[in-house]
């Protein structure tokens, strides 16, 4: 005999191991007791079979590998006795599955031992069987299971109903032999026999179509009869559950009759009275009535329309909201959530109590909440709503204060139709939680107000505010900062107050003090930093009375450790010492920010609901000097969106724009070049932490547009390349009298050859002036169209984009042998009485398709649909057959010499493409 | 259908487990670990649902746990079975019949009956369905057949007399 065997028994294993102090002490226990019971498996003693399978499956269960075990099992299911098959059988339940082929070994034991004398016997082999018959066993063993259903011993019965269920699930074929032992059992009286079968009639319904039209037709009325006399049964001791008569054949009888009444009028229709019975005469002061009455929910959500019932049931739901119990209000949100598609209305009843739940203790429970509220809100209770969230956003723990900001600034953002409500929201939000804000949240909220142009004065004074209070909160103070750079004159000069304000006074120097004492606080971070020496730079322009303060508050920056505001100190303050004429250039506020390409950005999680309706260079304040800027931002923002895929950030596209100007700037060097070179630089830096806030970009508009009047040839370079982006609908004065001055310069062919890349309307340009030279100088260009002998067989054909006056048709095609490759021919017909001139197409998509637009066949479209313009355009799918395509598109185009754009998104291209 | 039942106590030591979906051992360890940081982090006056578990437990697994002296029952299951319900099974059926058979059970009778708690366990749930919610029902069966070891075999397993003082 094996010395190590009888060494130690299960108990004295189990002691061992809890003895063990550490990790790596319980190791080396397992490993002697594995070598020991290995040695004894190998000497094949039968006497400690048992033991070792028993000490074997206690070490499984703490984690270590015990697969030597498994023919061990085997073995003991094949002895006679009944502790070794009871042990051998556990064993094959938890260490063996069935995917191994071991199993197949143990099928005729299974099967002898089904058919034993020994109910006990039958039971241990019906359990080992309903938790791992594999597919073959199921087809081996069903005979022998539908026999036992008809048992005489009720335990072997609702044993044999739920193995059932394991077999009709790993073969559904043998389905149909079981529907009529099924229809038996639901006849039976036995509670617990009961709840068997009507859980594998539940089952067989799911699996089989033809059971569950068999037993709809069927057995419904009986199942109902069964749940009524459940429900009006008197006391029965043994199934009794809190005083609720077996609330478990409850619930399964509910579940079986939402089978049975999912999608069939007349079977719901039966089971309706009952339903409102259990609903209205369940107890609801324990935790198994309002089971009970949850799963009846659910059966009435699911089954036909009753709208009596349903509304009901969603009262039972508001009902759960104001118990005590955690698990039911946590329940009842779950329910709620998804009673919103069935019948929304009934859920608003509940509003209060819901929002009563958005204050619960319960983390779990207030997120369900608050996500309920969101799917609550609509135009009519939005501000009531909102208030109530941000009143609890004052209270609320730290750790909800994120889910909860993030929640209002989505709810208000989708709701907002006047704009100074949206930014009053916005600024109590902030001022509560802007530590908790995300990014994109005060991007939208700063490009709003630069969209309100009437509320500039409101915003600034408002922010002033609320950051004397709030000064910790540090998106509220990036906020201000920007905003008191931009329109800090209005907060002296109290410039469009409102009546609902309250009358204040600031004067210039304290809209400074506010920059100077926060820049210096040691909270302040990088970003709000940066943020505040631009305001700076901005305020000393607007107030020359405190210039020089500004002055000295900037120098002290000129010191800074940190590389960017070092630099920007310096700028800045070289630029007021020294630049005085043209630092009110510089200065300008910052033209308004397109909302509607923000609001594109962030497609992906706001739905775009903004969308400015006419150009956003139509109700400029500064002139024709900003319209050419407002589209080189376009530009630029288009050019972001058709970035080559594999360049995934846009930035690059930027650097490479970036690495065209370093040319004509080391060409002719000078200061304004360094400062033309900085700014972009600095335009860069900012672009890519800030893609909403071109915190610098007033610089660049100054070069790009007062170039021409510094009568520096250089950057008429710089301004010519940027104006490819100016279409010729806007020119300006300046435009034409550029492209002349360039005419003997070889440097804008070269950039323009350079920015082949057709995202620019070049073709455009050439119809603006009649200027000759510079059509030579664009037949340099590649213009021609796209080979067309690859087309592969036309594709289809849709409408892209119809407004009253215009249509654009495109026309689909694949190159054989490219699948990512798309041919758009586009084609532009006027339905108007009038004819369109200028006419500019473009197109913008996402990252994940690369566009290439060639040349317009012209840019003036007869009217009356006499004609059109046609343009080409391939599109690179880099994420063929898993995206469609999708476009935004803007024309623009002028009518008896007025401006008119038109915006739109395609999304109705064929599905592969 | 239910998916798994674990009992573990506070320290993350599993003391029972049992699984209806086929998991490998790796993965089962990890299972348990992964509800044990989960149950172990939260509060004792918050709810006994969980829903939000994580990828390893796929789609649409909950849990519903409860928490006695040093261990917690924890069921998980998915979207067909009624959570409260799970809850009354735990407390009204899983753990009474465990009161009856070891007479006010404790840590201890868990961990040196292992073997007879899979005896009740496979009496209460069978292949992940629920197959008897009457735990005097369930107690008469388990003495059944530990009445049934002890008398046909001498080597029997399930050693009832645990000195009294051991279980405290």
């Amino acid at each position: 005999m094996n010395p190590f065997s009888s060494g130690t028994r299960l108990r004295d294993m189990i002691r061992a191991i809890r003895a063990c102090k550490t990790a790596a002490e319980e190791r080396g226990v397992v490993r002697k007791e594995c070598a020991a019971i290995r040695a004894s498996i190998s000497e094949n003693d039968p006497d400690y079979r048992h033991r070792n399978l028993a000490k074997l499956m206690f070490i499984h269960m703490l984690g270590y590998p015990t697969h030597f075990g498994q023919m061990e099992c085997l073995k003991l299911i094949a002895s006679p006795g009944f502790p070794e098959k009871r042990i051998g059988y556990l064993g094959l339940m938890l260490l063996l599955d069935e995917r191994q082929e071991v199993l197949m070994l143990v099928t005729n034991s299974i099967k002898q031992d089904l058919n034993h004398t020994n109910q006990y016997i039958v039971g241990l082999a019906l359990c080992a069987l309903g938790n791992i018959c594999s597919a073959e066993m199921a087809r081996d063993l069903a005979p022998e299971i539908e026999r036992l259903l008809q048992f005489r011993d009720p335990n072997i019965r609702k044993k044999a109903a739920l193995c059932s269920i394991r077999i009709i699930k790993k073969v559904p074929d043998l389905a149909e032999n079981f529907v009529n032992p099924v229809a038996a059992l639901l006849k039976e009286k036995h509670h617990g026999v009961l709840i068997t079968g009507v859980q594998l009639c539940a089952d067989l319904c799911k699996v089989s179509a033809e059971a569950l039209e068999y037993f709809r037709k069927t057995c419904t009325d009986g199942l109902v009869k069964v749940l009524k006399d459940v429900a009006n049964s008197p006391y029965a001791p043994e199934y009794d559950i809190s005083g609720i008569s077996d609330p478990f054949l409850h619930i399964r009888l509910l579940k079986v009759l939402r089978v049975l009444g999912q999608g069939d009028a007349d079977a719901s229709d039966s089971m309706n009275d009952i339903l409102a019975q259990v609903a209205t005469k369940t107890e609801s002061n324990k935790n198994a009535g309002n089971a009970i009455l949850y799963e009846c929910v659910e059966t009435i959500m699911n089954i036909e329309d009753n709208g009596g019932l349903r509304v009901l049931a969603i009262n039972i739901l508001g009902r759960f909201l104001s118990n005590r119990d955690n698990n039911i209000r946590y329940v009842a949100l779950n329910m709620l959530m998804r009673a919103i598609a069935v019948d929304s209305k009934a859920v608003q009843r509940h509003r209060a109590t819901i929002l009563e739940c958005v204050k619960d203790s319960d983390p779990s429970i207030r997120k369900r909440a608050l996500d309920l509220v969101c799917l609550l809100v609509n135009e009519t209770n939005v501000k009531p709503l909102t208030k109530e969230l941000t009143e609890h956003l004052e209270v609320s723990d730290p750790e909800f204060k994120g889910d909860l900001t993030a929640k209002i600034c989505s709810i208000v953002e989708k709701f907002s139709h006047e704009k100074i409500w949206y930014i009053d929201q916005m600024l109590k939000v902030l001022s509560e939680a802007g530590n908790y804000v995300k990014d994109e949240v005060w991007h939208a909220l700063i490009v709003v107000i630069t969209n309100a142009s009437d509320l500039h004065g409101y915003a600034v004074r408002s922010l002033y505010r609320a950051v004397q209070k709030a000064r910790d909160q540090e998106t509220l103070f990036r906020v201000a900062v920007w905003c008191i750079g931009e329109y800090g004159e209005m907060l002296v000069n109290n410039f469009g107050r409102l009546d609902i304000e309250e009358p204040t006074t600031v004067t210039e120097s304290d809209a400074v003090d506010v920059l100077e004492t926060s820049i210096k606080i040691h909270s302040c971070d990088l970003t709000s930093q940066a943020m505040c020496l631009i305001a700076l730079l901005k305020l000393s322009s607007r107030f020359p009375a405190c210039s020089q303060r500004i002055n000295n508050i900037i120098g002290q920056y000129k010191g800074s450790f940190v590389l960017e505001l070092q630099q920007r100190a310096t700028e800045f303050n070289s630029i007021i010492e020294r630049h005085q004429n043209m630092r009110s250039s510089l200065a300008e506020r910052m033209p308004v920010l397109d909302e509607a390409t923000f609001s594109g950005r962030r497609a992906g999680s706001v739905p775009a609901a903004v969308s400015t309706s006419q150009g956003v260079s139509v109700n400029l304040p500064n002139g024709s000097a900003k319209l050419s800027t407002a589209h080189v931002a376009d530009l630029l923002d288009l050019s972001l969106d058709d970035a080559p895929a594999p360049s995934s950030s846009g930035g690059e596209f930027l650097q490479d724009l970036l690495g065209v100007n370093l040319m004509p700037v080391s060409l002719q060097p000078g200061h304004i070049y360094c400062v033309l070179y900085e700014s972009f630089r600095m335009l860069f830096l900012n672009y890519n932490s800030d893609p909403h806030i071109f915190s610098f970009s007033p610089y660049y508009w100054y070069l790009l547009t007062n170039a021409n009047q510094a009568q520096k040839r250089g950057s008429d370079v710089l301004l010519d390349l940027l104006s490819i982006g100016t279409p010729p609908a806007q020119s300006s004065p300046s435009t034409p009298q550029v492209l002349s001055s360039n005419t003997d310069n070889r440097s804008p062919l070269d950039i323009l050859d350079r920015l082949s890349t057709p995202s620019a309307p070049s073709a455009q340009v050439s119809s603006t002036g009649g200027n000759s030279s510079m059509l030579d100088l664009l037949n340099g260009l590649p213009s021609s169209p796209p080979t067309s002998e690859g087309n592969g067989p036309a594709h289809s054909s849709v409408t892209a984009f119809e407004s009253s006056s215009l249509r654009l048709t495109f026309n689909i095609s694949k190159q054989p042998g490219n699948p990512q490759m798309t041919l758009i021919d586009g084609s532009f017909t006027n339905k108007s009485q009038d004819v369109f001139t200028d006419f500019i197409f473009q197109a913008a998509v996402p990252k994940f398709l690369q566009l290439q637009l060639d040349p317009a066949s012209g840019n003036s479209l007869p009217a009356n649909g006499n004609g059109s313009i046609t343009q080409k355009l391939r599109i690179t799918n880099s994420q063929h057959g898993k995206k469609s395509l999708v476009m935004r598109i803007r024309i623009s185009y002028k009518v008896n010499n007025k401006d008119v754009l038109e915006e739109g998104q395609v999304s109705n291209f064929p599905r592969d493409l | 259908m239910i998916k798994a039942v674990m009992v573990i106590n506070t320290f993350g030591k599993p003391r029972l487990s049992k699984f209806y979906e086929f998991q490998p051992v790796e993965k089962q360890q990890e299972l348990i670990r992964h509800v044990y940081t989960v149950l172990s982090n939260r509060p004792d006056n918050v709810s006994n649902f969980i829903r939000s578990l994580g990828a390893i437990f796929g789609p649409d697994t909950r849990l519903v746990y409860k928490h006695y002296a040093t261990l917690y029952f924890v069921f998980l299951f998915d979207n067909s079975e009624n959570e409260l319900a799970m809850l009354d099974l735990i407390q009204a059926v899983f753990v009474e019949t465990l009161d009856k058979c070891f007479r006010s059970v404790c840590e201890l009778d868990v961990v040196f009956n292992y073997s007879k708690m899979h005896i009740i366990l496979d009496e209460i749930i069978l292949g992940g369905q629920v197959l008897e919610t009457d735990s005097v029902e369930v107690v008469k069966a388990v003495e059944e057949i530990s009445k049934l070891e002890s008398t046909t075999s001498a080597g029997t397993l399930i050693n009832k007399s645990i000195p009294s003082w051991w279980a405290r």
